[in-house]
């Protein structure tokens, strides 16, 4: 399995690091012509969403990306990613892929002194730690969204077909299970493709 | 819930990590620097090009000054407070600055002892110029690293000795047997525990960016090859020709600082760099405050 992780700006080696100890192959997407190679699925990494939105489009990336995310390519994203992926941003004018129906909302935890860590439950994988980073969350989801996650009352995971976010940093614990949770998207996502061939 | 401020704080910055944070002076500068693609702004007075030229006590800028520039941007926003200043510090906090920068380019306030900045919520970026001044920050409570550099001269040299020595230091410890590393720790006068750190992971425990000096898209490249993890960009913007341009530039040479075919692209046509002092022109040598 061949993971692409978008490395215009962020935490990507963190994400590398985690993919390397499940014993997946991945590499990194700077510009256009990192595309050419296969892609089982994409990690977009935490880091700023408005560096990474502009990144994206203007070193060529934004349109082929949008078209692989919209026919099915399996997508992962934390953090800032979540807000390229949202539908809609409440506090937001910009939009980015806009592939997942959620309302997110930026920043939504105020400034660096509202970062915290929390233990929650994740649907199906039990209780895991969670670092949540200037952290945007999720308002509310589309029918065609499943709730992964919800702490504190807020939705800080979710799942629309073979695209996953997280609100909080799974690739800032030492903890390997939504990363595994993410590998197990794409190989069922495989599986479907090779049973509906 | 458990909240250890230290990691989060080291987690923000890693969140920071390839991207380069900017130095500006007004919200109209801030909003350039955000479109640009700054992934954090410094807020401060007046950029350490003018700070150097005008002399005097140089101290934290204006809260209400900062404020203008957190209510322009989404991005974080840092701002600098005096060496061993922990009231102006304390300030900074209060009006929740996503990081302060104890930084040598302001005059100190205390020349023996820098800040506890464990004792603090919001994380603290200190510079330095070797592996012992940074490991001794980290050890006082800094979650993030940059090289000193010098501020406000547009000669990338400094930041480069500074990153060169750093590194060259963390391939020595790294290559210790782990008898070596007591005395290790006793030369660089920090504790054991980080020396211990360094030898394993071969790195620092905190994320390590460039800064002092950095004007061109080339000295953003130079650094990120020489290991920084990001790049602090000062007067070398908003003293230039074409600050958006330029801003623009050094934030995709940040991103490919290895092609390049594609740094030479962004080189092109920048404007007016910023003019520069060369380092024998310096009377005052900003980074040989604070160790």
């Amino acid at each position: 399995m061949n993971i692409g992780i978008l490395s215009v700006q962020g935490a990507f080696i963190e994400h590398e690091e985690m993919l390397s100890r499940l014993g997946a192959s991945c590499f990194e997407i700077r510009q256009k012509s990192d595309l050419i190679r296969p892609m089982d699925g994409l990690i977009i990494p935490g880091g700023e969403s408005t560096v990474q939105g502009k990144l994206l489009r203007d070193l060529g990336l934004f349109q082929p990306l949008k078209e692989k995310i919209e026919a099915g390519l399996p997508v992962f994203g934390t953090c800032a990613e979540l807000l390229l992926l949202a539908g809609s941003i409440k506090n937001d004018t910009r939009r980015h892929f806009a592939t997942m129906d959620i309302v997110a909302v930026r920043n939504a935890y105020g400034r660096q002194l509202g970062s915290f860590s929390a233990e929650a439950e994740f649907d199906g994988l039990g209780t895991i730690p969670m670092t949540f980073i200037r952290a945007p969350y999720i308002e509310s989801v589309g029918e065609n969204v499943q709730v992964l996650s919800v702490v504190e009352g807020r939705i800080a995971a979710a799942r629309q077909k073979s695209q996953l976010v997280t609100a909080f940093h799974p690739e800032l614990c030492d903890d390997l299970r939504v990363h595994r949770y993410f590998l197990d998207m794409i190989r069922t996502n495989q599986a479907k493709d090779r049973g509906g061939r | 819930m458990e909240n250890n401020r230290f990691e989060l704080n080291k987690n923000l910055a890693q969140m920071l990590k390839g991207g380069v944070i900017m130095d500006v002076t007004t919200p109209e500068q801030a909003k350039i620097a955000e479109a640009a693609g700054a992934c954090a702004v410094m807020a401060l007075e007046r950029i350490p090009a003018d700070i150097r030229a005008a002399g005097g006590v140089s101290r934290m800028s204006d809260p209400k000054m900062i404020k203008g520039i957190q209510n322009a941007v989404t991005i974080p926003v840092m701002a600098k407070c005096r060496i061993g200043h922990f009231a102006e510090a304390q300030i900074l906090q209060a009006i929740e600055i996503d990081y302060i920068d104890e930084s040598e380019v302001l005059s100190p306030a205390d020349d023996k002892y820098h800040i506890d900045k464990t004792k603090f919520d919001v994380p603290f970026v200190c510079g330095a110029k070797d592996l012992g001044e940074a490991l001794r920050r980290i050890n006082e409570g800094a979650s993030m690293i940059r090289t000193k550099g010098e501020s406000g001269t547009g000669d990338v040299v400094q930041a480069v000795r500074h990153m060169r020595m750093m590194q060259a230091e963390i391939r020595r410890i790294g290559s210790m047997s782990e008898d070596e590393l007591f005395d290790a720790a006793k030369q660089l006068q920090v504790p054991y525990e980080l020396v211990l750190y360094v030898h394993e992971h071969k790195k620092l425990p905190v994320v390590n960016f460039a800064a002092g000096g950095v004007a061109t898209p080339a000295d953003a490249a130079l650094m990120m090859q020489l290991g920084a993890e990001g790049v602090f960009v000062g007067s070398g913007i908003f003293k230039s020709g074409n600050p958006e341009k330029r801003a623009a530039a050094i934030v995709k040479a940040v991103t490919n600082y290895n092609d390049a075919k594609m740094l030479a692209e962004l080189s092109e046509d920048l404007g007016e760099a910023m003019v520069g002092i060369n380092e024998q022109e310096i009377e005052l040598l900003m980074a040989e405050r604070g160790k």
